[in-house]
């Protein structure tokens, strides 16, 4: 703790929190959520995170459409989820109050900066009274506290405006809360002292507002208590904080260091995948070339260009962008070059909601090319599973000479959590392994290569990079001879190019591990997942359980091909229930691949599912196992259940 | 650490080459009498002189007829999409410069369905060498209007005649800051030869628009001024430091008016100082931009040759430079660094 003074007030331990900070866009509670999720990470809780901001720039001040949030949720123990509920809402005015309530328990805490709550900014929020005032807060705890005013007054005589000093206020909010919640404040101090070391005004205004907040936690009359939130107890290790982006961009990179391969991203700028290039090209020194192309065509264009040339291609994307490079896909799978397309799946279709969270992309990846055109998807199922999951995209591109879709999604991607650094020694092998020399005898006794000979075992054909004599070569979207790789018109011979690309993708379902059920002996219900969603399921299967329950979890890190004993897994189950933040789409791979009556439980509200929904939706069908009837009969005999039905 | 980039080994020559090594074993498949075919012989006859290695070349095209180019040559090569060939180029060229990337496109592929790649490519100056089949009309499809197709044309998809004005694909590379253009014709194989090479020995993008004849949907499109009989009148040779003269006796020439446009004249009237000195160095595209539309259609006098060839920064090679910098500056890349590179704890 800080040396500052001995706190006099009660002190209580809480084992989880969950803490959303809400203003304006302009307010800067991003940033604030960020360091306060930094210094709970350094002080050794397990945490999650959700960063809500809206779509516009900059939505007019104070008004419902500008509201921007950040959730934490901080444990002492082992979490998975940013928490359904907060206890705490930070709100900096009254639209963050109103647009965040409806997400409130009764009981909860809002502490509120009730400088804001004057007549204009009422009426922006479209209040009619004020709710600090007219009762309707009657049964949430209030706190009003003047942060704008406080932090205008400490920074009066620092030679800052006070226009200027206002937009300080937000490390009144940090300081506070720091002090709620029993953080140490060095970490912050350090932080403002090197972000606005070129800013000396900004630094000096930050830090008397950040201190002012945490005196006024401490000798307000307001505040009964401070809380505390141990360390979680988590496997030794290092650890950093990360989001989804970052472990993405990591894992291209060590893939690159891993294989060998310079990586060369091409890509074109778009929400919410753009942190990845972001962090790509600060890397130069790895070698990493990255390349912000004129339109999201060229970008995967680019890849594939340099893929032809032995370099790990990869693109970006998010929806828009997927539907735009499917052309430039089909032509990856044609010339079976390793590529990777990384989707940062978001609310579709077309623009939809570009800042909001979906899994509706699963289709698209699975069938959005013409012709037959398959090619593997991996998920990744929370931020720092991203890292593994681009490896694994990197290794199966790079050894099946296939374009791999990476799904993440825009809760992924922004969201954070605590991440045990790997050995990388542990990390898979990719090897090139480049076609040396000629691979074929022709007619005339002549050794000469052949671009589609494949390998026995992985039916994958050898990559030729330009550069090496004799193995001269053309490749193009054509239909090709097998072998020789000639163009070819030949329907026989298309017929056999068609199945042996599919099996060869198929084939890749003996190269990755065996569906992992987490399980108990006697569970008739499976919930089966995929990617984001990793976390909610996993919070409302705990809850059942705790409720003495039994039920297992499966989460599918493969989509394409699936683990090739999950037919057998989902065999076993009275009833399997597929929950998606989409409408249904692993379910319907799944009835289609295995004939399984898969129960669909989906939601698109642009949100991650809550643990409550969850375990309301696990419940049911555990009862309706109970009670002996079919699973739920939905539309056209398609049994999909909705969410929002369950809650 | 793969480096396919650096593998060639720069110490053994070249060995000698004929044509023949540079044809591949596939059957050539334009319909007969195209003048695909003598843009082909041209490429073909001019690589042995270029002393390049065959597996240190790339052909790379889009769709169309001249995107089967690439099949022809036996070299490394990629028949790939609609009009991406530059975007696909742009990604190889500048991972592996020790490459030749030729575009083989056409007036259809980059002009249409591909001019952003194009234009971006010009722009961004990578090291590839565009060759533009212009034949104004659409072949592979069979026959209709193209981007440089004349206004009125009838076509298939044109009963009524077009209504669009069509692109200058010189004024429109100028106009994409491109450093280096020229245009040149199927009927002059020595012309053509010589074009390709100074584009090939140009750093950084260089684009050739190749007027060509489709003889099966567009037969003749250029023979008023290609046309044996007609050259001597109708093509205006560039050469730079040279007045821009042309006509049997050199009795025609071009010259420059103060309010910046260029006019063809006889040489006769104005004398011959009075003549425009072509100068392809000229930092300002201006000039060039002026000479790109002296003529309004293959059917005056019109300029052929090296248009601009200037030096700019090219992209591969300051993208090689900012690794390089950054290496330096920090070192080779460090993975157990990187993933500590922001606040990291430990757990007991
Ligand atoms: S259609 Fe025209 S351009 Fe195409 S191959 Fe035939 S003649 Fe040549």
């Amino acid at each position: 703790m800080s040396d500052t003074t001995t706190d006099p007030k009660p002190h209580q331990q809480l084992h989880r929190v969950v803490i959303r900070f809400a203003g304006d866009s302009g307010d800067g509670m991003q940033l604030t959520g960020d360091r306060f999720t930094t210094t709970s990470a350094l002080w050794g809780n397990d945490l999650a995170t959700f960063p809500d901001f809206p779509a516009e720039i900059r939505a007019p001040a104070g008004t419902l459409a500008g509201v921007s949030a950040f959730q934490v949720h901080i444990s002492d123990h082992d979490i998975s989820t940013p928490g359904d509920s907060p206890n705490v809402l930070v709100a900096m005015n009254p639209a963050a109050l109103k647009a965040n309530l409806a997400i409130l328990p009764k009981g909860a805490a809002i502490i509120v900066n009730v400088d804001a709550f004057e007549e204009r900014n009422l009426a922006k929020a479209d209040y009619e009274t004020n709710p600090l005032e007219d009762g309707s807060l009657s049964a949430y705890t209030v706190y009003e506290v003047p942060m704008t005013s406080i932090t205008t007054e400490v920074c009066k005589d620092a030679g800052v405006k006070p226009r200027d000093a206002e937009r300080s206020k937000n490390f009144f909010a940090l300081g506070l809360i720091s002090w709620l919640y029993t953080r140490p404040i060095e970490v912050t101090i350090g932080w403002i002292g090197e972000k606005y070391a070129g800013k000396p005004l900004v630094m000096e205004a930050n830090l008397r507002a950040f201190k002012a907040g945490y005196h006024f936690g401490e000798t307000a009359e307001l505040f009964e208590s401070s809380y505390g939130v141990k360390p979680a107890v988590l496997e030794p290790g290092e650890y950093v904080n990360i989001t989804g982006n970052t472990a993405t961009a990591w894992g291209l990179i060590a893939a690159s260091v891993r294989s060998g391969l310079p990586l060369f991203l091409g890509t074109y700028p778009i929400t919410p995948a753009s942190d990845i290039l972001h962090e790509l090209s600060k890397h130069k020194q790895f070698g990493v070339r990255t390349f912000q192309a004129e339109d999201e065509i060229s970008g995967i264009g680019a890849a594939l260009g340099a893929a032809f040339g032995g370099a790990l291609g990869v693109t970006t994307t998010s929806g828009p962008g997927l539907d735009l490079k499917s052309e430039m896909m089909g032509l990856a799978i044609s010339l079976e070059l390793p590529l990777v397309i990384i989707d940062v799946q978001r609310g579709g279709p077309s623009t939809g909601l570009p800042t909001k969270t979906e899994q509706a992309d699963l289709l698209h990846a699975m069938y959005g090319r013409h012709g037959e055109a398959p090619l593997p998807i991996v998920a990744a199922r929370t931020p720092s599973h991203c890292f593994e999951v681009t490896v694994e995209a990197v290794r199966l591109a790079v050894k099946y000479r296939t374009p791999v879709i990476v799904l993440s999604d825009g809760y992924l991607a922004n969201g954070t959590e605590p991440w045990r650094l790997p050995d990388m020694d542990g990390l898979p092998t990719i090897e090139p392994d480049f076609a040396a020399g000629p691979n074929h005898t022709d007619a005339d006794g002549q050794a000469v290569f052949w671009p589609y000979v494949r390998d026995e075992q992985t039916l994958a054909r050898p990559w030729a990079p330009p550069g090496v004599p004799g193995l001269e070569h053309r490749i193009g979207g054509l239909e090709k001879a097998d072998g020789s790789g000639n163009v070819s018109y030949d329907g026989v011979n298309h017929e056999k190019m068609t199945r042996l690309r599919a099996a060869k993708i198929a084939g890749i379902a003996h190269d990755i591990p065996p569906t992992d059920v987490d399980g108990e002996d006697g569970a008739e219900v499976l919930v089966i997942g995929w990617g984001s969603t990793y976390g909610a399921i996993a919070a409302g299967v705990e809850r059942i359980r705790a409720r003495g329950y039994k039920v297992d979890q499966a989460h599918l890190v493969h989509l394409n091909p699936f683990p090739a004993d999950l037919g057998k897994v989902l065999g076993r189950y009275r009833r399997v229930l597929v929950p998606e933040v989409n409408t249904g789409q692993l379910s319907r791979l799944l009835r289609a691949e295995y004939l399984v009556d898969a129960i669909s439980f989906t939601q698109v509200e642009g949100v991650p599912f809550r643990a409550e929904a969850m375990e309301a939706a696990i419940l049911r069908q555990i009862e309706g196992v109970a009670a002996g009837s079919p699973g739920d009969p939905g539309v056209d005999g398609m049994a999909t259940s909705h969410g929002k039905a369950s809650d | 650490m793969t480096d396919l980039a650096n593998a060639e080994s720069t110490e053994v020559p070249v060995p000698p080459t004929t044509r023949k090594d540079w044809s591949s074993n596939q059957e050539v498949r334009w319909c007969p009498g195209c003048g695909d075919y003598s843009i082909l012989a041209a490429v073909q006859m001019l690589m042995p002189d270029l002393g390049v290695r065959r597996e240190s070349t790339v052909f790379l095209s889009g769709i169309g007829c001249a995107a089967r180019f690439p099949y022809y040559m036996n070299t490394y090569g990629m028949h790939s999409i609609h009009g991406r060939a530059p975007a696909i180029a742009t990604g190889l060229a500048t991972t592996r410069p020790d490459l030749d990337v030729w575009v083989v496109t056409g007036d259809g592929d980059s002009l249409s369905i591909g001019g952003n790649h194009l234009i971006h490519a010009l722009r961004r100056n990578v090291d590839i060498t565009i060759l533009l089949f212009n034949n104004q009309i659409y072949g592979l499809t069979k026959g209709q209007y193209s981007p440089t197709s004349e206004v009125a044309k009838v076509t298939k998809s044109t009963p009524f005649g077009s209504l669009e004005q069509p692109f200058n694909p010189l004024s429109l590379a100028l106009g994409a800051e491109a450093s280096f253009v020229a245009r040149t014709h199927d009927m002059d194989r020595k012309h053509m030869m010589e074009t390709f090479r100074r584009a090939h020995a140009h750093r950084g993008a260089s684009f050739v628009e190749i007027y060509q004849n489709c003889n099966v949907f567009n037969d003749g499109a250029f023979e008023g001024i290609t046309g044996k009989d007609h050259r001597v009148d109708m093509l205006i040779p560039l050469v730079h430091g040279e007045p821009i003269r042309f006509g049997a006796e050199g009795e025609h020439g071009v010259v420059l008016h103060r309010d910046g446009s260029v006019e063809v004249v006889e040489v006769a009237d104005l004398g011959e100082l009075a003549l425009l000195v072509h100068d392809e160095h000229r930092e300002n595209p201006g000039l060039a931009f002026q000479l790109s539309r002296l003529s309004r259609g293959p059917h005056e006098p019109t300029p052929i040759g090296v248009f601009r060839d200037v030096e700019r920064p090219e992209y591969g090679a300051q993208m090689a430079q900012q690794i390089e910098e950054a290496t330096d500056r920090r070192g080779k890349g460090d993975l157990d660094a990187l993933l500590r590179s922001g606040s990291s704890w430990t757990v007991e």
